[in-house]
Formats: structure tokens, C-alpha cells, sequence
């Protein structure tokens, strides 16, 4: 009598729709997926244990290595994290709150711009890919001139950014976000009326709201369910709450809703970042704590209590009082959080970072299990998963 | 401040497990007898409308008793409203029941937490290591553990 039987195959970690080294071990019965098991780890590098044994300060560049796609909300989220562990939320100047406002949403677009290319190229939409790169490109341009690097950014400091934006960048910034909806109506002109694109993520990977909290998704992944929740908006931060935006949410629970949220979520940052440009006004970058913030370097060479400051921040660090506090920030992928305990030494006691995609990739097996394995792979894609995040 | 709402309902709901209640910055803790912690949460869940639970993670208190801490870290995706529970760990017994039956994305976390603290947690369905490679032995994250690795030269640079 012939029988059936499942087979078992390898995706990763080096297929190139895994966005990085993640192993997906599928079961298969014909080409339908029966059981889907990721593996993680592969770039696991230990952030938190070292975080333990560095200052407060030299934490900040290791968070950009987390979601090495969207760095400057790692920074800001682990900023923010710090900033209120030491009781100094409220010192933060006006000019450095929105220039943190307008570089968290520009690394939105930046990062839904690599979803958006890396999805569309894994179902075989090549066009697009070119063109959400090409835009990205301007986005790193900038990142580049304000803060030195195109990727690894460091560009958040405790108490404010490391420098002002450099001269004629209100007006780059300004043009790009002018421009920007215009490339958006051209991948929609690629996409959205794209009979092929439609076919292949309408009703694909579906998570319904009740299951989508359940298993912990935040951000796009879980707006796309119906769930009307963002935390710049619900638990604002950077005075988020004074900004006009509407929260993207699609009740389709598929790839195709949380295709349409995400789009939405380009075209509202835009509109942010026109309205925080607006608001610019002159003025400090950094807060008046100079127990904590480094002093700017004229004061280092010029005064005896900038080098004081500069010397004992540099080789001590500053001390907050004991304690713990828990900072979310809505990262383009999800919620990203930083626990932080001190015991009122100069390095966190320890520091738990609550990665967006480490919990988003948790779904990925029930929204995977059933479907066909070309669809795993759409599903990846709307994940927008990033394994140095999930790894960390 | 006042007190955080659900506390004084979990106070009356379960007088002898809350044994202390911390408020830092706004923020909420409290310490429960790890006996109920199902039980609580799904009280929080249920009644509270605590939905989602943002992080759980390990805390190793090296040197005080009891050792480890575990912190589940609640939120509530209608009202927006944090709560902070922190579960003390005994060195001798690192065991804590599972709450993944509560809220499914526990799941992952409880795995992490026994890979790199070495809680592990009863009843839960697949308690594997997740980061580490299966065969790895230790839990880096607990203060004796080296920074450097273990049967390696302690680095003898500048840390900062």
C-alpha cells in the first residue's frame, strides 16, 4: 500500500529570504508546511552581559548594533531609558527633543524601506527593490552628515544628541520629505494594483487580534490585526503627543493589512517630520546637567570645570540612584524596550532590552503552519524581522 | 502618588503572596511569592485587562538572599497602563512555574531566561536553551559568570 510521509527540510541560515541568519527547520507534506521551528542565536554577541561592565555612555553605541536597521531608535529608546532613571525627563531642551523626533522617523522610513524592498524582492517583485534603495540611500546621506556614520549612528547622548544638525540640513531633510510621497505613490503604482503582489499576500498569514496579543506582537505586525495601539501615541515620549499623525490600522489580519499599515506609517512620518521641521526653533542640543551630559569642547579646553566634567564623566561615568525602570519606545518593527536596574553604581546593574522582533518572530510558526512554503516566505518578509535584534 | 489600581485589588485578592510594593519614577513593582504566580497573573489578565506581557526576564542579586529575581513586565493594550511583578528565586531551588499558559508569548521568554540565567520553569512545554547552542554550559548573564568566558585569562586591559 503506498504511504505518505513528511519530509523535513533546512531554510537557513543562509537562504536569502531569512534576512540574516535565521534557520527555519520546516516540516513538509507535499508543499504545505506542517510544522515550522526557528532557530536563533546565530549572532548572538552578548549585549547585555557586556552592558554590565560598561558605563552608562558606552552602552549607547552597542545599541546601535541591535536593529542594525533602524539604529537611532536604539539609541533613543536606551537614552530615554536612562534619562529617566536619573529623573532628568524634563530637562531635556526643546531643539534636542525634536531633532530626535525628526531623526527617529526618518530611520521609520528608512527602515520600512528595506521591509518594503526585501519583501517585495522575496516574492519576486525586483523593481522595487532598486527603488526603495535609492531612497534609502538619500536617508543614510543624511544620517552620514548629522551624526558622522551611515549605519552605526550613536547619535542620541543622555540628556539630548551629540551635536546640532549641521547647516543647510533643515532644508535637505525638508526637500527629501517633500519628495518622499511621491516615491511612495510610485512603489504603490508597482505594488498595490499589482494583480501578482495581490495574489500572493491577500489572506496569507493570518493572526487574528486576540492571538496576535497573546503571542506579543507590537508595532505594524499587530496594527495590521485591528489593533489600534502605538505607544508615540498611547505613551508618548519626545513629545510625541503634540504631533498631528494618524495611527495606520488594517483589520485584515493578513500581509496584505499590514502591507497597507506600514505604507500609511511612511506617509505619516513624512507628515511628523514637515511639522517637527516647522518647530525648530534655536537653541541648546544637549540639557544643562553637567553631571551627566559631556560639556561642549571649548568648555573643555577653556574652563577648569569643563575639563573637571569632561575628565570625570569620561573616566568615572555618572552615578544614578538605585533603582529600576522600564522605557518603551515604538521601533519601526515594535515595541523596543530597556529595563534598567542600578544599584547606583556608575554601569547599569543590569540592562534587559525587550527586542521587537525576537517576540514577532515567535508567530511566525502558527502564522506559518498550514500555509504553503512560498508563503513562509512572505511571511518572513512581513514579520520584518531583524536577527541582530532578535540575537542580540 | 497613589497607589497603582491593580495592586490594591491583588492585595485583596491574594493578602498573603504581595510582599512588598515599590514605586520609583512612576513606575510600579511588586514583589510576589513566586507559590501563586500563576495564579496572579491570570488574575491580572483576566480581571485586570492586563493583556500583554511586554518582557520577562532574569535578575541575578548576587551575594543577597534570595538570589534571582524574575520580573514579568504587564502591560494593558486599552488603558495603556504598565505593572512591574517581580518574582523572588531561591539559589538552591531556581524553579518557577509557567506562565505561558497565561499569555503565549511567555513562551520565549521563559526559554531565554533559563538559557542565559538559569531559571528554568515548570511545566513549560519546550524548555530548551534558544540563544546558546545546545550543548553550551553555563548561564552567562549570572554575575559569576566571566565576562571573558569561562577557562580563559580574565582581560587585563581597561574595561572603561
Amino acid at each position: 500500500m503506498a504511504t505518505t510521509e513528511t519530509m523535513t527540510i533546512n531554510m537557513g541560515p543562509q537562504h536569502p529570504s531569512t534576512h540574516g541568519v535565521l534557520q527555519l527547520v520546516l516540516e513538509l507534506d507535499g508543499e504545505t508546511v506542517v510544522k515550522a521551528t526557528p532557530h536563533i542565536g546565530f549572532l548572538h554577541r552578548g549585549t547585555e552581559k557586556i552592558a554590565e561592565h560598561r558605563t552608562y555612555h558606552q552602552v549607547i553605541p552597542l545599541t546601535d548594533r541591535l536593529d542594525y536597521l533602524a539604529p537611532m531608535h536604539n539609541n533613543l529608546g536606551y537614552c530615554l531609558a536612562v534619562e529617566k532613571l536619573l529623573g532628568i525627563t524634563d530637562a531635556i531642551p526643546e531643539r534636542a527633543q525634536t531633532i530626535r523626533v525628526i531623526m527617529a522617523e526618518l530611520t521609520r522610513l528608512k527602515s520600512h524601506l528595506v521591509w518594503l524592498a526585501t519583501h517585495a524582492l522575496d516574492i519576486g517583485a525586483m523593481t522595487v527593490f532598486i527603488y526603495c534603495f535609492r531612497e534609502r540611500e538619500e536617508i543614510i546621506d543624511i544620517y552620514e552628515k548629522v551624526s558622522g556614520a551611515r549605519m552605526t549612528s550613536s547619535y542620541m547622548r543622555v540628556g539630548g544628541v551629540a551635536a546640532d544638525l549641521p547647516d543647510g540640513m533643515e532644508k535637505q531633510i525638508r526637500d527629501f520629505v517633500n519628495e518622499m510621497p511621491r516615491h511612495i505613490d510610485t512603489y504603490e503604482g508597482l505594488l498595490t494594483g499589482n494583480k501578482i503582489w495581490q495574489k500572493r499576500i491577500m489572506g496569507v498569514g493570518r493572526i487574528t487580534a486576540e492571538k496576535a496579543i497573546d503571542i506579543g506582537l507590537s508595532g505594524p505586525a499587530v496594527r495590521g490585526s485591528g489593533v489600534d495601539w502605538d505607544l508615540r501615541r498611547d505613551n508618548p515620549y519626545c513629545g510625541y503627543e503634540n504631533y498631528d499623525f494618524k495611527v495606520a490600522v488594517e483589520q485584515d489580519c493578513d500581509t496584505w493589512a499590514r502591507y497597507r499599515v506600514r505604507l500609511t506609517e511612511m506617509r505619516e512620518s513624512c507628515k511628523i517630520i514637515r511639522q517637527a521641521l516647522d518647530r525648530l526653533e534655536p537653541g541648546p542640543v544637549l540639557a544643562d546637567a553637567p553631571k551627566v551630559c559631556l560639556p561642549p569642547k571649548k568648555d573643555v579646553v577653556n574652563t577648569i570645570e569643563g575639563l573637571i566634567h569632561h575628565f570625570k564623566i569620561i573616566s568615572e561615568g555618572f552615578k544614578p540612584e538605585a533603582g529600576e525602570i522600564y522605557q518603551g519606545v515604538e521601533n519601526p518593527k515594535g515595541e523596543v524596550g530597556y529595563y534598567l536596574i542600578s544599584d547606583g553604581s556608575p554601569k547599569p546593574y543590569r540592562m534587559k532590552v525587550r527586542p521587537a522582533s525576537f517576540v514577532n518572530l515567535q508567530a511566525l510558526p502558527q502564522m506559518v503552519e498550514g500555509s504553503l512554503i512560498a508563503d513562509a516566505v512572505a511571511i518572513i518578509g512581513t514579520l520584518d524581522v531583524v536577527l541582530g535584534e532578535i540575537d542580540r | 502618588m497613589s497607589e497603582h489600581a491593580a495592586i490594591a485589588k491583588l492585595k485583596g485578592k491574594f493578602p498573603d503572596s504581595i510582599l512588598d510594593v515599590v514605586e520609583f519614577r512612576g513606575e510600579t513593582s511588586a514583589i510576589v511569592k513566586k507559590d501563586e504566580i500563576v495564579a496572579i497573573c491570570s488574575f491580572l489578565k483576566n480581571d485586570e485587562g492586563y493583556n500583554f506581557l511586554t518582557d520577562l526576564c532574569g535578575v541575578d542579586y548576587l551575594g543577597k538572599t534570595p538570589r534571582f529575581m524574575v520580573v514579568y513586565h504587564l502591560y494593558n493594550v486599552t488603558t495603556h497602563e504598565r505593572l512591574r511583578l517581580k518574582v523572588p528565586v531561591e539559589e538552591s531551588d531556581p524553579t518557577v512555574d509557567t506562565v505561558s499558559g497565561v499569555w503565549a508569548t511567555a513562551n520565549w521568554h521563559e526559554r531565554e531566561c533559563w538559557d542565559l540565567m538559569g531559571v528554568s520553569f515548570n511545566n513549560h512545554p519546550d524548555l530548551r536553551r534558544i540563544l546558546l547552542p545546545a550543548d553550551w554550559e553555563g548561564h552567562p548573564l549570572r554575575k559569576d559568570y566571566p565576562l571573558q568566558g569561562p577557562d580563559r585569562e580574565p582581560y587585563q586591559g581597561r574595561l572603561s
